[in-house]
């Protein structure tokens, strides 16, 4: 167990980087606290499991180092690092038992038989595969063999961090729930740091205390899934989490207000800063309403999921989403927008300005 | 819904019936009928029942020439496996030498096998050729036309260089479709060398080795052309693995019946010998 730091970390794949596009990770700095649920959110490619295999020790950083507890422990091998990593195929030993499977960990660090059977009990019954111990792991269904590869890495009780690399793709929907479900009832069980890696913003949000947002290889937010909601850093933040996700509209910047289509709009926090290539405002489609005046749009689209309606608007500047009760009634043709000043904000080329 | 009645599909049959009829069928059925007749001159026949069966299953030149066969099998296949594995293992994973070594590889697999019967011989040869000459330099006694054992090492020998690289090729198949998380997974497990080919590389190459042993296995109980050339199954019956025993019997001695009836149980054997080491290398897959 272990405290794990990452000072401006960088990884390129390439021999030689001439731009930002040849880096898989560029500046990565975090610090993350011993004991704590932390997920790694991002979509495919933007760095997320390049980081992860920086930290269990598969790959080894182009630039920066990686501390647990502040040593640093950038050269170390994944053996000496002490770590456990779930993949995001289920990885079992075919020929072997559950059992065998499940000891091979421990048998490789030359514990004896007698320890060794305890633990993989203690772990089995953990994960209800006690019945199918003696069997072949290769006869097992996607989600048992990934209970095993999970198993593998629960099995040590001393690792410093157990690591998961987007662990639940192959398992069936109603299963991913379970096995979802399993994993925070183990972390609030043995208390270990545990890393998720995943593009799925509800397995990040549900998992996880903090949320680590990746994009393009840098570190956008790093927040509770509250801040993320609510006041997104970035402008992909608030586009990628939420569903549907923030409206971004462009919009002019003058003295200190914000403006969409002629039409003031009052933002957070004040706009003290103004010299920017892109200026946009953002607001989630929760704290959007009609009202009798504001921004003039069209209304050009209403879906209803449930309890809720999505209603597609356009103003000239762009697309705006709102999201109502069902029961609210909906205007049809031309209508006002009205934004909540508490949860509107503007971006300066994508950043929020503060 | 009603089926549509269209007895024309038969018609685009045909020419494949006739196809196989002309190359299996047809040469298999009189093979079939030599081996339960004798025959002389003008196509008269008469039975004879399982006589000739009878006589070459208690022939001790049959089964003299069936335990070279079955010697000579297992020599390739206990040299080929192992070292098509070793070599496959040690390949290039990425960059220029990957072509290189698969380009090497294919060399000896694209090259007819009267011509590896001649080149060997040749090269063999105590007086002139290389591999005889040296040897005899070096203060070996090797005469590979008139030493059984010689004989033997050199149709051995032979036999690796043609076609370990078929088992190389295969295994290196096998080798690079194993998904680079399982190598991830033994490290962090903190598997030795041993255990990460024991446990994995061998269990995923399963299928692939057990393809390489069958065709190995089918090619090498078969062979004729390469000892033919090499050695013409000597010195004395040395090398007359059962194929050149078998023509021998047949144009050599023109005892149609009892070579018919050789066939038929050579051909039985390779089937049969398939057949259970199949099943017992498939018998716990379940599906995959």
């Amino acid at each position: 167990m272990s405290k794990i730091t990452l000072n401006d970390l960088s990884h390129s794949y390439l021999d030689k980087q001439n731009s930002d596009v040849d880096w898989a990770l560029r500046n990565i700095n975090i610090e993350w606290q011993d004991g704590g649920a932390y997920a790694l959110l991002g979509p495919s490619g933007c760095g997320k499991t390049t980081l992860l295999n920086i930290i269990s020790g598969l790959l080894t950083p182009t630039k920066g180092k990686v501390f647990f507890d502040g040593k640093d422990i950038t050269s170390q091998t994944p053996v000496e690092r002490n770590i456990a990593q779930i993949f995001q195929f289920p990885v079992i030993y075919d020929t072997m038992t559950v059992y065998e499977n499940l000891a091979f960990p421990l048998k490789n660090r030359g514990m004896t038989d007698g320890e060794i059977n305890s633990r993989v009990k203690e772990i089995a019954k953990m994960l209800e595969l006690t019945k199918t111990l003696n069997n072949r792991a290769s006869g097992l269904t996607a989600d048992g063999k990934q209970k095993i590869s999970l198993g593998r890495g629960l099995a040590r009780s001393n690792v410093n961090v157990i690591m998961f690399d987007e662990p639940l793709t192959v398992i069936d929907p109603h299963l991913k729930w379970v096995l979802r479900s399993k994993l925070k009832e183990l972390h609030q069980k043995i208390n270990r740091t545990m890393i998720y890696v995943t593009h799925d913003q509800t397995e990040a949000l549900t998992f996880a205390d903090q949320v680590v947002v990746m994009h393009e290889g840098q570190v956008v937010q790093t927040g509770t899934p509250v801040e993320l909601f609510e006041k997104p850093k970035h402008t992909f933040v608030g586009h990628f989490i939420g569903s549907p996700g923030m409206n971004i509209i462009p919009c002019k910047l003058d003295n200190g207000n914000a403006a969409i289509d002629g039409v003031k709009v009052s933002v957070s926090s004040q706009i003290k800063k103004s010299n920017f290539s892109k200026t946009e405002i953002g607001i989630r489609p929760e704290f959007v309403s009609f009202s009798e005046e504001g921004i003039p749009v069209k209304v050009l689209k209403v879906s209803n999921t449930g309890r809720h309606k999505i209603i597609d608007t356009e103003c000239k500047s762009g697309k705006i989403k709102v999201l109502s009760l069902t029961s609210k009634d909906v205007p049809s043709g031309s209508a006002f927008l009205s934004f909540d000043k508490k949860y509107t904000y503007a971006y300066g080329d994508s950043w929020i300005i503060e | 819904m009603n089926k549509t009645i269209n007895q024309k599909a038969w018609l685009f049959v045909i020419p494949v019936f006739v196809l196989v009829a002309f190359n299996a069928v047809v040469p298999l059925m009189t093979v079939v009928n030599y081996a339960f007749q004798e025959t002389f001159a003008n196509n008269v026949f008469t039975w004879e029942g399982t006589r000739w069966f009878k006589q070459i299953l208690r022939s001790e030149r049959f089964h003299a020439a069936l335990g070279r066969q079955f010697l000579f099998t297992g020599v390739i296949l206990a040299i080929q496996i192992p070292l098509g594995i070793a070599i496959a293992l040690t390949m290039p994973k990425k960059g220029i030498g990957v072509p290189v070594c698969l380009v090497l590889m294919s060399m000896p697999l694209l090259i007819p096998w009267n011509v590896v019967g001649a080149m060997w011989n040749i090269f063999a040869l105590p007086e002139i050729g290389f591999l005889g000459h040296t040897l005899n330099d070096i203060g070996f006694d090797y005469n590979f036309t008139q030493q059984p054992g010689d004989a033997w090492f050199t149709t051995v020998l032979m036999d690796v260089w043609h076609w370990t690289s078929l088992v190389v090729l295969l295994s290196y198949a096998g080798l690079r479709s194993i998904q680079p998380a399982y190598y991830q997974a033994a490290e962090i497990d903190g598997a030795s060398r041993w255990a990460v080919f024991r446990y994995i590389e061998l269990p995923k190459m399963k299928k692939v080795l057990t393809i390489a042993i069958l065709l190995r296995f089918m090619d090498s109980f078969m062979i004729y052309t390469e000892p033919f050339v090499l050695t013409g199954g000597g010195p004395g019956n040395a090398t007359a693995f059962l194929s050149i025993d078998l023509v021998k019997m047949a144009l050599g001695q023109f005892d149609l019946g009892p070579a018919a009836a050789m066939s038929l149980i050579y051909f039985f054997i390779v089937l049969l010998v398939c057949w259970v080491f199949y099943n017992l290398m498939m018998r716990n897959e379940t599906q995959s």
